[in-house]
């Protein structure tokens, strides 16, 4: 009987150990998955939070960001962290959309870069990605060959050579110096042709058999299932395209049509009272892309990934 | 043979416009470039046969900026991949809010880098919240960006913009491997650290293998950030082979600049080639070697 009762302790004990263990181990996860949440969002919480505050307030706490390279103080202050807005303002909104006819222009200049690349980029690139996908022709595994490798090039490397050609074509200083070489970037057709492989020849087989011509069976056939790839590729492509800073700095030759990166990155003293705003407004677009197409995007990052 | 004349036609002219776009913009002026290495002056060319690689590889930023992009790699590379895989493996689970989490990892790789840089530069400066912080704790304040931190500064920005993109491929790497494989290793009794040893290592090895690439790519975009943050000649740690060549652009030494590029063009290749060379050897039996082994294990012991 005392036997059977200890044992019955003994389990009792094994089995709370177990338990706090686990709880343990689950409080130790959650704890570290917040605190590397928070270091990841930090940026944005930081720049977020600091587009509220007034101009006096900011040239109090950063001042020393544009002062530093001036003289050197005897005293030097430092900049802190200051998360929350003392009081809460709305004036460097205020100022960066009603007051700043510059800061609009240059996001003006933003898109008139970044949709036409997109638009072109997937165009281009479901032609060429159903070409290389489903058909055979000479030099097929040549061309695409050099496609990825041009992929996986830095852009410095092709600096030159396309700044001769767009001279030559009497291209540079227009916004078509930036938007046609993004417009032929091979990524698209990579990332197309990946998820198009995927789709059964047989389809096109019976199309064909049917009479249908390479058009009707484009359009009809291969389009229709292509849509959450193409939705995943117009992300990437506008991510990559929004963020983009060296070829308009290079290749633009009027200030006046610098798109907001390049703004941004040039901040100075007189506008860093509208800077934490300016930067949370060019977030704007890819946050809201990140939080409706978060999908597309996770499935794009998939397929680039697939062999 | 009619048949395949017309089907490679038909593919020609869907492929036409990028392959016009591509001979146009990449693959033309790559040729005159690399014509250019051999040349002197733009204007009027006269050959000078390897004089330019000569030179470029006796100049010291050159060999500096190698130095350092080489640095970066192999610090960077297997670091991200570390820890995109340890945070792959925590997020792979079925709990609460888990998605969340991985949803914060993606957010760092749409945000513009050109929003955030103000966020770095005030946390990086010599005046900074950072250096505050140490004084707070009465420690000697860094210059971070004038020494050998603004190296690990590059290496932190990089792994904070990028690790969300590798943990979603290994994520899918993970999740594509059988559960049963894993199943039949706790039958036999195996802990977490072998499943771990020879199970998801083995088999995850193919995305491995993508993740690794991608990581390169990517790191050769950071140039960015680094521009964005120290301007055109920043600390000697920082300069890379892309603020040679994009000095060297604004210099208009050209040849120096297409015989960087033509090199690091051929780098490039070379490693592409030899990773898919020894892809094409070793993963694919790898894996099916290790799938094999475990079936086998498997049905020995049932």
């Amino acid at each position: 009987m005392q036997l059977k009762r200890k044992k019955i302790n003994i389990q009792i004990i094994v089995k709370i150990w177990i338990t706090i263990n686990r709880i343990t181990k689950r409080v130790l996860y959650y704890f570290i998955m917040v605190f590397v949440s928070i270091s990841l969002l930090f940026p944005v919480i930081y720049m977020f939070a600091n587009s509220f505050m007034g101009e006096k307030e900011i040239q109090k706490n950063y001042g020393a960001l544009m002062t530093v390279n001036d003289s050197k103080k005897a005293e030097p202050e430092y900049m802190s962290f200051k998360l929350i807005p003392d009081p809460v303002s709305f004036m460097q909104y205020y100022k960066a959309l009603l007051r700043s006819p510059k800061f609009l222009q240059m996001f003006w200049n933003s898109c008139l870069l970044t949709l036409p690349i997109l638009l072109g980029q997937l165009i281009v690139s479901t032609l060429a990605a159903f070409a290389f996908s489903k058909f055979k022709f000479p030099l097929r595994n040549v061309i695409f060959f050099m496609f990825i490798i041009v992929m996986m090039m830095p852009f410095q490397v092709s600096l030159v050579p396309n700044y001769i050609i767009l001279k030559k074509l009497n291209l540079l200083g227009g916004y078509l110096s930036v938007i046609l070489p993004g417009t032929f970037s091979t990524f698209g057709v990579f990332l197309l042709r990946q998820f198009m492989i995927s789709i059964p020849d047989e389809l096109c087989e019976a199309a064909k058999v049917d009479g249908a011509s390479s058009m009707r069976i484009f359009l009809n056939i291969i389009l229709p299932q292509c849509k959450g790839a193409l939705a995943s590729l117009a992300i990437l492509v506008f991510i990559d395209n929004w963020n983009m800073v060296e070829q308009p700095l290079i290749f633009l030759k009027d200030q006046a049509m610098y798109p907001l990166s390049i703004f941004l990155s040039a901040i100075n003293g007189n506008e860093l009272g509208i800077a934490f705003a300016c930067g949370l407004i060019y977030m704007i677009p890819a946050v809201l892309i990140f939080l409706y197409g978060e999908k597309y995007l996770v499935e794009g990052i998939k397929l680039s990934g697939m062999k | 043979m009619k048949i395949k004349t017309k089907e490679a036609l038909t593919g020609y002219a869907f492929a036409s416009p990028i392959i016009a776009g591509f001979t146009v913009f990449f693959l033309v002026p790559f040729i005159i470039s690399i014509f250019y290495c051999f040349t002197e002056g733009i204007g009027t060319l006269k050959f000078v046969g390897l004089k330019n690689f000569n030179s470029l590889l006796h100049s010291s930023s050159f060999l500096l900026a190698v130095k350092n992009t080489f640095e970066f790699n192999i610090v960077c590379v297997p670091l991200i991949m570390a820890i995109s895989l340890l945070f792959a493996v925590m997020l792979n689970k079925k709990l609460k809010g888990i998605t969340y989490f991985r949803s914060f990892f993606i957010l760092p790789l749409v945000i513009p880098v050109a929003s955030v840089i103000l966020v770095w530069n005030i946390m990086f400066d010599q005046y900074g919240a950072l250096n505050k912080l140490l004084v707070f704790f009465h420690i000697t304040p860094v210059e971070w960006m004038r020494s050998r931190w603004s190296f690990w500064i590059l290496v932190i920005v990089y792994i904070w913009k990028n690790c969300g993109y590798n943990v979603i491929l290994f994520l899918a790497g993970l999740n594509s491997i059988p559960k049963d494989f894993y199943e039949a290793a706790y039958i036999d009794g195996a802990g977490k650290f072998a499943c771990l040893k020879a199970i998801t290592i083995p088999l995850l090895a193919p995305t491995g293998f993508f993740v690794f690439i991608i990581s390169i790519i990517n790191s050769f975009k950071v140039f960015r950030e680094a521009y964005l943050l120290a301007g055109k000649y920043p600390y000697k740690d920082m300069y890379m082979l892309q603020h040679f060549m994009n000095n060297n652009f604004y210099n208009l030494s050209y040849q120096r600049l297409t015989t960087a590029a033509a090199l690091m063009a051929l780098f490039i290749l070379l490693l592409v080639l030899a990773l898919f060379k020894f892809e094409a050897n070793n993963g694919r039996s790898l894996d099916k070697g290790a799938i094999k082994k475990k079936k086998n294990q498997h049905s020995n012991n049932s």
